[in-house]
């Protein structure tokens, strides 16, 4: 833009008091925020954490005056640059949406349209609040893609929304939020559904535009390792109340609060590797296929020992989970063998019998979707007791309260329904509902990436038990380093379909790695707010 | 993340929960609820209820409302209240019956075609698009000139042409549970097709059917009474409201209401049943709050 608000670093910039939020559940209201404050100046980043439920969405969207449909702000104020939000007329409010706030969601791809160019989308809020022309709002446009590194910055506001990647999209999407130069940019997840290779691109990338323009930013996330690098300032959210406040470094360096420390501290599992040579599992060669022709399996060699964990790691389209498809015979392989126990197992579903279908069960990524939500937790459970087992009546309810202790909890949870239960313990009834069937080998997919910290901990603490009583065999598909850290015994580093890597835990995480690995692994976010740059520093070092 | 961290409530019992539904309803499914209610009533115990039987000669043809007959006689001399009553029993008997055999095919087929996919999908559903495209009307009148004229024909023939509808819609929302994990990881253990089909997706698709099977059971209504009105469809003595405007229809030019009655009780049923309908299509989709 030509002419450059006068912004003084420093003022502040928005003012939230006492602020109380309800939302409608059932008929009834509850409280979402509890009386909040938060104090923003011009061009500072805050960072808003906390676990799902902690109310950081809700909180961020006040920021702009907006509350969700089923929401409603009910006691404080939001001071905007002066304007009171809280009091200003619909009209008021979305006149300074988009041009003086801007918000940038978590799924770009859900946000753009996908029938119209990337640039007419960019282009959009500045010509429609006549901020300026269109020949110059495109200019701009591609000016604002050049420094969000994007390729091809003249051309690439010509594609449409499913012909760029993901990564790209969620910068073009910033840009978008750009391109009136607004005062406050508010990010919500923006790289929660990124992978980690791609999230470091475009965390610097956003972390560049907001100091180039001096904007002020919310950043919310539930990523302690990527506040860190974003933010200036750091407020830790807990059911609605603020739990704890500082700037990034010293929160870092000595949180003070209970909360806020068990947040820090998550992690402390590790497991001991332990190799074994007795084989479970054996993949030999395999490649499979879907409809249109492409390998998504290429050359998959892998061993399984028994009673131990492997995780297979890559990202997203590696072919991790059609990995897990293969093995359980949803998706035939097209060659190659999986031996199981010694026996080469059918290649498709239907021609297995019931009992190699036992030995083989899964466990989900979202317990929401794995779990039938007209279920009782003693139908979902039971089923498997009775349709492999043979219980009935009281036996099998016997038997489902014994698998609920053995998941740690009590025999109150065998009426409910799935709705009536947390995240984390709906993730320990799919965990059972495996149990039950008494398996050998258990591919978990992603099990802990739709759960907060603490809850993760939890559960990878209760797999961990579990496998000691009964020996059972995990593979473990996940793109979290950590969790890979955390658990497993042997590593399959997977990438574009073909294995790049498999062996003991201790010495795939340890170098020399080979290419991919290391991108892989320095891609992980680091709770040190110094993380970033280091990293872009050495790899700028390492391209010269 | 508008969802709160909140204390499971205690369980209610399913009365309790019935009563809650219940009261939140408007006056319009209040209204549709207790017309229907009648309705049944009047089905179930009209040998009880009626002055008299359902080919019981009371008096002359054609008289007015008197003591004996409140509504007057028809063209035999039967009384048109008690025919009234035992027509709520056959058309809504035979067309409640009709509605279900369509829905136990129709429904059935529909899931399993989202499940199956591939060739049984693509037979099938060409099929049901053929019989889509002929008037149902138009269709069930040959149906009925070619097989013969009775109950059964003509319970068979309206459900298998309403089958075809209730399976495009069953399909259709078969299709997003059928892509769920946990059908997936019914397969996975080893489920027939009956139990995937029936205890998996179906529980899950429910809500729609049900509003659907109003509907349906009103068109169904509609058509049996259109088709009785014009002599093929329910057979004298039988008492039916159709044929019973067809068998009463000169009177009009008389000034005689008789035909209005029958005429009334095929509307209001099926504005009751639309009323209910639009109240749990209300409830089940989300539009509660205008938004």
């Amino acid at each position: 833009m030509a002419s450059e608000k006068k912004r003084v670093k420093g003022d502040v910039l928005l003012e939230i008091r006492g602020l109380k939020i309800e939302g409608k559940s059932d008929d009834s209201w509850n409280p979402i925020i509890k009386g909040v404050d938060l104090n923003l100046k011009r061009g500072e980043v805050l960072g808003l954490i906390g676990e799902s439920g902690a109310g950081k969405s809700t909180l961020g969207l006040s920021a702009m005056g907006y509350a969700r449909p089923g929401c409603r702000i009910t006691a404080g104020s939001i001071n905007f640059d002066g304007i009171d939000l809280v009091a200003a007329s619909e009209p008021a409010r979305r006149a300074l949406w988009g041009s003086r706030i801007a918000y940038v969601a978590q799924s770009a791809a859900a946000s753009f349209n996908p029938a119209h160019h990337l640039i007419d989308q960019t282009v959009e809020t500045a010509v429609s609040h006549d901020i300026m022309p269109r020949d110059k709002a495109e200019a701009d446009a591609r000016d604002l893609y050049k420094r969000l590194q994007l390729p091809n910055p003249d051309s690439i506001g010509l594609r449409f929304p499913h012909q760029v990647s993901g990564g790209q999209l969620q910068r073009a999407m910033t840009a978008m939020a750009m391109s009136c130069r607004p005062d406050l940019i508010i990010f919500d997840e923006p790289t929660t559904a990124l992978d980690v290779t791609t999230q470091v691109e475009v965390l610097a990338a956003m972390r560049n535009i907001v100091e180039q323009f001096n904007t002020a930013a919310i950043y919310i996330t539930h990523d302690l390792a990527v506040v860190a690098q974003m933010a200036h300032r750091i407020m830790v959210l807990r059911y609605g109340n603020l739990v704890e406040e500082s700037d990034t470094r010293s929160m870092l360096k000595k949180p003070t609060q209970e909360y806020t420390k068990s947040l820090w501290a998550v992690r402390k599992l590790q497991k001991k590797e332990s190799p074994n040579k007795d084989i479970i599992l054996d993949i030999k060669a395999v490649d499979a296929s879907y409809g249109n022709g492409m390998k998504v399996l290429d050359d998959v060699s892998v061993k399984i020992p028994r009673g131990r964990t492997v995780a297979v790691v890559g990202e997203s389209g590696s072919g991790k989970s059609t990995l897990a498809r293969a093995i359980t015979g949803l998706l035939p392989t097209s060659s190659g063998s999986i031996s199981f126990n010694g026996k080469d197992l059918p290649r498709a579903l239907i021609d297995r019998d019931k009992d190699t279908l036992r030995r083989i069960q899964m466990i989900y990524q979202s317990a929401d979707t794995a779990l039938n939500p007209r279920q009782r937790v003693r139908d979902i459970i039971g089923r498997p007791l009775e349709f492999y087992l043979g219980l009935k009546g009281a036996a099998r309810d016997r038997k489902v309260v014994e698998l609920l202790e053995s998941i740690e909890l009590d025999e109150s949870y065998i009426d409910r329904f799935p709705s009536e239960m947390s995240g984390g313990q709906k993730q320990r009834i799919s965990i059972a509902r495996a149990l039950a069937a008494e398996p050998e080998l258990i591919i978990c997919d992603e099990v802990t990436s739709a759960l907060d910290q603490i809850v993760q901990e939890e559960i990878l603490q209760l797999l961990m038990k579990l496998q000691k009583d009964t020996n059972v065999t995990y593979i473990f598909i996940t793109h979290d380093i950590a969790t890979v850290r955390a658990i497993s015994d042997e590593i399959v580093v997977m990438h574009k379909g073909k294995v790049v890597q498999q062996g003991l835990k201790s010495k795939v995480l340890n170098p020399p790695y080979p290419a991919y690995t290391e991108l892989l692994l320095s891609s992980v976010p680091e709770m040190d707010p110094d993380w970033l740059t280091n990293l872009l520093a050495k790899r700028k070092k390492a391209a010269v | 993340m508008t969802q709160t961290l909140r204390v499971i409530k205690a369980r209610r019992t399913m009365l309790e929960n019935v009563w809650r539904l219940l009261k939140s309803a408007p006056i319009s499914a209040w209204f549709g609820m207790i017309v229907i209610l009648i309705y049944a009533i009047a089905a179930v115990f009209a040998p009880w209820i009626a002055p008299f039987g359902e080919a019981q000669i009371v008096g002359k043809a054609y008289e007015h409302a008197s003591d004996t007959s409140i509504l007057g006689t028809d063209q035999l001399g039967r009384d048109l209240f008690s025919r009234l009553i035992y027509g709520a029993r056959n058309t809504i008997g035979i067309a409640l019956v009709t509605t279900l055999v369509s829905f136990l095919v129709g429904g059935s087929l529909g899931v399993l075609a989202a499940l199956k996919r591939g060739w049984f999908d693509q037979g099938v559903s060409r099929i049901v698009d053929a019989f889509l495209a002929i008037p149902v009307l138009i269709f069930a009148l040959m149906m009925l000139a070619v097989v013969g004229k009775s109950v059964i024909n003509l319970v068979i023939i309206l459900a298998l042409l309403d089958a075809t509808r209730v399976f495009r819609l069953s399909r259709a929302v078969a299709l997003n549970s059928v892509v769920m994990d946990y059908v997936e990881s019914a397969k996975l253990r080893g489920e027939g097709m009956r139990w995937i089909v029936f205890r998996e997706v179906v529980p899950n698709i429910l809500p729609p059917l049900i509003t659907e099977f109003g509907l349906r059971f009103c068109f169904v209504f509609l058509t049996i009474s259109a088709l009785s009105f014009l002599g093929v469809g329910v057979q004298p003595p039988t008492a039916d409201w159709g044929s019973m405007v067809a068998e009463n229809k000169t009177l009009i030019t008389f000034g005689n209401p008789a035909p209005l009655y029958p005429a009334a009780a095929i509307a209001l049923l099926t504005v009751a049943v639309n009323f209910v309908v639009d109240w749990f299509l209300q409830r089940t989709s989300g539009l509660r709050d205008g938004k």
